[in-house]
């Protein structure tokens, strides 16, 4: 392993919940007061792990014994969902904050992404904000003098470089902050979602310049929810749940291992009346196996057991297919096949099962939310409950290369020439 | 790739962090080379503060005159005229605008200083940089605006002496440049106390605005030393600024006498109030973010 450029030793961070301001000068004089009769600090121990939905304490750990190691040259990701210490580890390797024990030691200048644009002022041309934000993240005049060009350039808006930003468009205005950004040279970078702004054209433009930027051989750490970006740049990952680190590895491992805790945990949405209830649904192949991974052309099937609470006159059942941007690609329902669920009574549980035939979509990962209704409404909707691949495979694409990330969907085609 | 080969050989060893974040810092644990470092971002902060503050203004910089013209004005006829208080003998005009010139960049200083964390709470909390940065640019920008309004308080001094009025600017307006750092130095150092302090306590930026307004009654800004009763000498002589506004108007005016000692005493304190400011300032800007 390369030369160790980061190091956490024991890590952790406390904040305190509520309100903060009433009742802090008590807090702080009991704080005081075993401080100075040399007893622990008494706040330390009603802290509760970070888990948002059983807080009982008034201080809850975000980050709890963290230790890390981080390589030079490393590209390291940082998945995990809301809450679960990503942000605040940042902040504290970007000295927004300080933590509550343990040591960060660095080799090196860090700079940080938490946000583009931090600083801007709106009545400063492009111009001044270029050199004042560049300023505040960490560079001399001199520096900035250099790369002046090269940021305006990069930015597209040299033509307004001597206008006030407030008579920017909000995309210019990203453009230009992320271009500042984007020029930073220190040791070590860290980028949190930042990348999550401006168009899709300019959001392209961006990661090219932060691939090339973790190409050259900087210590970049990254967080974002965009698997896809994570995956893109970096080599390494770590996974949080709840204030500490969970996997650390490779990165297709790291990001698989989240999609697994993202859909698995009980925060799946679900709502409806619930006359009649799923019990049970997966998706399986033509055999009965359970499945995840479906190559391109593939047959499978969703199978669902569902339990009625009342008499239920007729029902319908239908899928809605997701893909990873959230986008509603596909819809079955049973009725478009004229298969009706009639007749279910109270207590009674039915099995239905729908096979997909020849699916054609992107390669890709995709998501099947389940429905249950009629038409007085909702009676179960789960969504998102089931989290799926589609492999490239050879039935459908003969060449050995990958399928165009643009396309949706993969349309049979047969071809002449004369 | 030769450049590369080189770095690493120079490379520190393992034990060798060019920054170590811990918990908590030592209480005189200030990095003023850091500081340093990020000279051109606290003028850049000046140049935004000035650049901002006229842009859109018809009247734009001239502003820096008419505030403390109206005030002295304002003055003239409230406590010259309809109140009677006696100015030494010095014509009205300029001795309030002796006073207010000077008492404005204390002002200013203070007030400005004092909202540090709670006014930029949004950049604090997204981009580490030495957060006395802030505090010393807003010092040095209202310095800007302190000498546009000295020059013409200067314009007001020849127009009088002109006109033969008893001024005589003395030998002791070599002591301004010293007036001028202790007014600065006082304003950074009871603002960033209690900037510290408001990050947890609002209360006190209640107390900020009126309490300068209060305090400016009990420094000599519009009534001369002589003309206070005896037993009411030793409060305003407390106020460290009263030495500070009493050797400028003197130094400029060449109406009562400097006082060393007293002066020595504003000095001790500046230091004081400045030392304990950067000290709490200091401790509270590692973790203000969780509490402001």
């Amino acid at each position: 392993m390369s030369k160790i450029i980061i190091k956490l030793e024991d890590i952790s961070k406390q904040y305190r919940l509520g309100v903060v301001g009433t009742g802090t000068l008590s807090h702080d004089l009991n704080r005081f007061f075993a401080k100075i009769r040399g007893k622990e600090d008494p706040t330390r121990k009603v802290g509760v792990s970070n888990r948002l939905d059983t807080i009982d304490g008034q201080y809850v750990w975000a980050l709890r014994d963290i230790n890390l190691e981080v390589g030079e040259g490393e590209v390291l990701g940082i998945v995990g969902k809301n809450g679960a210490g990503k942000s605040t580890l940042l902040k504290l390797l970007s000295r927004v904050t300080a933590p509550t024990t343990g040591n960060i030691k660095v080799k090196g200048r860090i700079a940080s992404l938490l946000e583009v644009g931090t600083g801007f002022h709106p009545e400063l041309t492009g111009r001044e904000n270029v050199y004042l934000n560049g300023a505040i993240l960490g560079m001399t005049k001199k520096e900035i003098d250099s790369k002046y060009e090269e940021i305006i350039e990069f930015s597209g808006v040299k033509k307004y470089a001597e206008t006030p930003v407030k008579r920017y468009s909000s995309g210019m205005y990203v453009r230009l902050a992320f271009a500042v950004a984007a020029h930073l040279e220190p040791e070590i970078l860290i980028i949190d979602e930042v990348l999550a702004v401006g168009d899709a054209d300019f959001q392209k433009k961006a990661i090219g310049k932060m691939q090339s930027v973790s190409r050259s051989g900087r210590t970049v750490l990254f967080v974002s929810h965009n698997l896809t970006a994570v995956e893109q740049l970096c080599t390494k990952g770590i996974l949080m749940q709840n204030g500490t680190i969970t996997l650390r590895g490779n990165v297709h491992d790291i990001t698989s291992a989240y999609k697994k805790i993202s859909v698995n945990e009980n925060d799946l949405k679900r709502s409806g009346t619930r006359l009649i209830e799923f019990q049970d649904y997966r998706m399986t192949n033509m055999e009965g196996t359970k499945i995840d991974e479906v190559f391109l052309g593939d047959d499978f099937m969703v199978s669902t057991v569902a339990k009625a609470n009342e008499n239920i006159d007729y029902t319908d059942l239908s899928l809605d297919i997701r893909n990873d941007s959230n986008e509603f690609v596909g819809h079955i329902t049973n009725a478009d096949d004229l298969f009706e669920i009639k007749k279910v009574d109270k207590g009674d549980t039915i099995s239905v099962s729908v096979t997909v035939k020849n699916i054609s979509l992107a390669p890709g990962t995709y998501y099947i939310s389940i429905w249950l209704g009629n038409s007085y409404g909702t009676m179960d909707y789960i969504e998102n409950c089931m989290r799926f691949s589609i492999k490239q495979g050879d039935k459908f694409i003969l060449r050995p290369y990958p399928f165009d990330k643009r396309a949706k969907i993969v349309l049979q085609s047969k071809w002449n020439f004369k | 790739m030769e450049n590369e080969n080189i770095g690493a050989m120079n490379s520190p060893q393992d034990d060798d962090w060019t920054m170590i974040i811990r918990p908590k810092r030592g209480l005189l644990d200030i990095n003023m080379h850091e500081l340093w470092r990020y000279r051109d971002l606290i003028m850049l902060f000046v140049k935004r503060d000035f650049v901002a503050k006229y842009k859109q203004t018809i009247l734009g910089p001239l502003w820096f005159i008419i505030q403390p013209l109206l005030t002295t004005l304002m003055f003239t006829v409230v406590f010259g005229n309809i109140a009677g208080i006696s100015t030494n003998g010095i014509p009205k005009m300029l001795f309030y605008l002796s006073g207010i010139v000077g008492w404005t960049y204390f002002s200013t200083c203070l007030n400005d200083t004092s909202q540090t964390f709670v006014k930029n709470a949004s950049i604090f909390g997204k981009v580490y940089f030495p957060r006395l940065a802030l505090p010393i640019s807003i010092v040095i920008s209202n310095l800007v605006s302190f000498f546009i309004q000295f020059i013409f308080l200067l314009c007001f001094l020849f127009y009088f002496m002109a006109v033969g009025s008893d001024i005589a600017p003395n030998i002791n307006v070599l002591l301004i440049p010293v007036l001028i750092v202790l007014i600065a130095g006082l304003g950074l150092g009871f603002g960033i106390i209690i900037s510290s302090l408001t990050t947890k306590y609002r209360d006190l930026t209640n107390l900020v605005t009126f309490g300068v307004t209060l305090w400016m009654y009990a420094t000599p800004i519009i009534y001369p030393m002589s003309g206070i009763p005896e037993k009411y000498r030793i409060f305003v002589l407390a106020n460290p600024m009263t030495p500070i506004v009493e050797t400028f108007k003197t130094a400029l005016l060449g109406v009562g006498e400097i006082n060393y000692l007293q002066l020595l005493y504003s000095f001790g304190f500046t230091v004081a109030v400045l030392v304990a400011g950067v000290i709490i300032f200091n401790k509270v800007e590692k973790t203000f973010m969780d509490t402001v």
